[in-house]
């Protein structure tokens, strides 16, 4: 019988998971597993801090559906993964987390490097496990892969003692179901609740679906646009939806929410029947609960039976993988019209984000949104753009369109700033062979920017789109509309960030006014290497329209109205595109 | 309103810490909690108190089915069901008011379980309402401590609770949101 050492027992494990890259930074308590990592043939991506690891599964694992993964060593190392976890709890996003621990035998007395990172980790994983035998080494990776990505995904971590590691026994890798007599990710809806959706649906007049991030993990899109084209129901997106149904379908509304368009948001409150597939009823899409759809019957179809009627009362609740619920649906959804209702909230489309910009003034000036939409028509729409968080975050919600599925990444429940630069990263190894573009503001970027040199190591190409308005331009809007222009956080002194990516051995490129753009995007795209482009925009700009938080859905603060309308930019005609 | 829920759980290390850190995480405030082995082998029982509405009984419920060791749930709040706790009233009596506590503690069926010169240990099991109403009793002494293991909890009857709990319904209360939105008018 072969004995492996712990050490080999976890690479062996990955292997048969079928991981092919891992995100990690070594250490004392790692060490083991680190010397082991030689001889097996999965790629080991030596980050730059450890909060760029689990950001770089995270990113790997939004863009290929599979479960991304990230190793530190123990205390400093595993807490600085904290940020990390905890943003792929709020966004249901499957990783798995092996940590190294001090020895089994010091466990409780705080050695060197020790932390509690199970106890830490606790309320924001979705399982975690301390092991402390060699021979249980296989069993809790196994489950904690299985366990990450069935049910609701999520984060699971796996702090590994260090004598669990060096130890040796006999590799068991069990096939079968595994005894996780207490974990049902499969729980189900009663057939009745079926009928109750099924009644309402038919009965409704003005109908509106509510799409969130279910709609990708599940992979439900053919199904909801079966249901959707159906029985003519319009759709509004949630951040983490948008993607899930093409921007450019006909009955695609767009973003709702804090800053969705305008008409999205008044057409939930006057909808009859609110449809919530694969969403939580986050604050950020709800405003005022109070006042929030009152109007409306509300079906809730949700992995996580926890979610149900958690923030908003719901008429019936369906338990289950989203694409296994509408397809047991489906034969009983009957086919409708409600035209009345969609040229009704075709009528509300007032200020469409698209028409906005195209009414900018010509300052001479870079605006953001003007940048968003450029490089989504140079883009094609094609490229997988990972966000950061900020005013950035939603003007590229707004103004690039996106199409298909998993190629918008971006931190919704936690707003992590710091985000985007290594889980495009982490995209970049799911996807080598599509265009990356990392849009960040320039507050986030100064977050995690060492993973710059992770990039120039690795050799990999992205984009890196950094919205410069030398502000943290979304604390200075809140400011702006909330505090009275009190601004006790000034103007953000940054770095030159042309000579900062040259400081990395990457190309950067700075662009001030829109005439310049196109042109050096292109180069920028063309370039094989990552580049770094430094936009200038204007700096006191504001992310219209908007709900206040807390504040009736529909009583939104609107675009300002331009006095002068001018096209701008090389190709004014096809702005047309996205209108 | 105190719900009271049974939780079956894998006894496994940290387990107790896991439901504990729930509620707290949910702000759910729980008013007792006791845990102990069963019948099985590897399975303990909890028998948690908490502090909630019928909506928040049942968002506890699902909330703990997330757990990975959490086996099986039960609400014993509405069922019928023997709920018990045990009580240890530590009392500081003279010699005169020995007599006057012994023919207490004979009406509430409670028992006298260590005396000295000074002071005497009786105890009590019962249902809450009972055991509250023994120790108001018992402040007409004075008390030197109180000691409550917090409530337990079984179903009356024969059936026995299988570990696996079937399909999950909408998790809504009997009387709940689908009658509470009836009264609104369905046109805008
Ligand atoms: C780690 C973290 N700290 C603080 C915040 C609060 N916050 C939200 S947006 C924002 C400003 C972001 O500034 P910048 O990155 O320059 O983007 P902009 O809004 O200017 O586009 C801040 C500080 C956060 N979301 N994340
Ligand atoms: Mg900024």
């Amino acid at each position: 019988m072969t004995k492996l050492t712990g050490a080999q027992m976890i690479w062996e494990c990955l292997t048969l998971e079928g991981v092919e890259v891992v995100f990690g930074y070594p250490g004392g308590a790692i060490l083991p597993t680190y010397d082991a990592m030689l001889g097996y043939k999965i790629h080991h991506v030596l980050v730059r801090h450890e909060q760029g690891a689990t950001h770089m599964a995270d990113g790997y694992a939004r863009a290929s559906g599979k479960v991304g993964v990230a190793i530190a060593t123990s205390g400093p190392g595993a807490t600085n993964m904290v940020t990390g976890i905890a943003t792929a709890m709020m966004d249901s996003v499957p990783i798995v987390c092996i940590t190294g621990q001090v020895g089994s035998k010091a466990i409780g007395s705080d050695a060197f490097q020790e932390t509690d990172v199970t106890g830490v980790t606790l309320p924001i994983t979705k399982h975690n496990y301390l092991v402390t035998r060699t021979e249980d080494i296989p069993r809790a990776i196994k489950e904690a892969f299985f366990i990450a990505r069935s049910g609701r995904q999520g984060p699971v971590l796996v702090d590994i003692t260090k004598d669990a590691q060096q130890g040796s026994a006999e590799f068991v890798w069990e096939v079968g179901p595994l005894r996780l007599p207490g974990y049902r990710p499969d729980l189900r809806t009663l057939p009745s609740e079926l009928e109750r959706a099924l009644h309402l649906i038919n009965n409704a007049e003005r109908p509106l679906i509510l799409a969130g991030h279910g709609i990708i993990s599940a992979g439900a899109r053919a199904q909801v646009l079966e249901f959707a084209e159906r029985a003519q129901v319009p759709i509004a997106m949630t951040l983490l939806g948008l993607g899930g149904i093409p921007a450019s379908h006909g009955l695609n509304l767009g973003m709702m929410g804090m800053h969705g368009e305008a008409y999205v948001n008044s057409a939930i409150q006057q909808a009859d029947l609110l449809l919530a597939f694969g969403m939580r009823f986050d604050d950020r899409v709800t405003g005022n609960l109070k006042t929030y759809a009152v109007n409306a019957r509300k079906i809730h179809i949700d992995i996580d039976s926890s979610e149900l009627n958690k923030n908003v009362r719901v008429d019936v609740g369906l338990v289950g993988d989203l694409r296994d619920v509408l397809q047991e649906l489906l034969p009983g959804v009957q086919s409708a019209d409600h035209s009345a209702w969609l040229d009704h909230i075709d009528s509300m489309k007032g200020d469409l984000a698209v028409r906005d910009i195209q009414s900018l003034p010509d300052t001479g000036h870079l605006y953001a949104a003007h940048v968003i939409n450029d490089i989504w028509r140079l883009t094609k729409g094609n490229a997988i753009v990972v966000t950061d968080v900020g005013q950035h975050q939603m003007w590229e919600a707004q103004y690039y369109k996106h199409d298909h599925e998993r190629t918008l990444i971006t931190s919704g429940g936690l707003g992590t700033m710091g985000f985007a630069l290594p889980a495009a990263i982490g995209a970049k190894f799911a996807c080598p062979d599509r265009e990356v573009w990392v849009v960040a503001g320039d507050g986030g970027f100064q977050m995690t920017m060492a993973e710059l040199a992770t990039i120039k190591q690795e050799k990999i190409k992205l984009n890196i789109a950094i919205i410069n308005n030398f502000y943290l331009g979304m604390v200075r809007q809140w400011q702006e509309f909330f505090y009275e222009k009190r601004s006790a956080a000034p103007p953000l002194l940054g770095p030159d960030f042309v000579k900062l990516a040259e400081a990395f051995g990457l190309r950067g490129l700075r662009i001030k006014q829109r005439a310049e753009l196109q042109g050096l995007v292109e180069e920028a795209r063309a370039d094989s290497g990552t580049v770094v482009i430094d936009f200038q925009v204007e700096q006191e700009d504001s992310v219209f329209p908007m709900v206040p938080a807390g504040a009736d859905l529909d009583k939104m603060i609107r675009r300002p109205a331009r006095d002068v309308l001018i096209e701008t930019g090389a190709d004014a005609d096809e702005w047309e595109l996205g209108a | 309103m105190a719900h009271t829920l049974i939780a079956y759980v894998e006894d496994k290390p940290g387990v107790l810490n896991r439901v504990a850190s729930l509620f707290r995480r949910r702000a759910f405030n729980i008013v007792s909690l006791t845990v102990g082995r069963t019948e099985q082998a590897g399975v303990s029982r909890m028998t948690i108190v908490v502090d909630t509405d019928e909506l928040g009984a049942r968002r506890a419920e699902a909330n703990l089915y997330k757990l990975v060791n959490v086996l099986r749930v039960d609400d014993v709040t509405n069922k019928p069901a023997v709920v018990r706790e045990l009580v240890l009233v530590k009392l500081g009596v003279t010699a005169e008011q020995r007599t006057a506590v012994l023919q207490l503690v004979n009406v509430f069926r409670a028992r006298v379980v260590d005396i000295s010169a000074e002071a005497m240990i009786t105890e009590i099991t019962g249902s809450q309402d009972k055991v509250e109403s023994f120790i108001e009793t018992m402040r007409a002494f004075h008390i030197i401590s109180v000691a409550r293991t917090g409530l337990i909890a079984m179903v009356r009857g024969g059936g026995k609770i299988s570990a696996n709990p079937p399909l999950v319904a909408a998790q809504l209360p009997e009387n709940g949101a689908a009658e509470d939105t009836a009264g609104l008018s369905m046109s805008v």
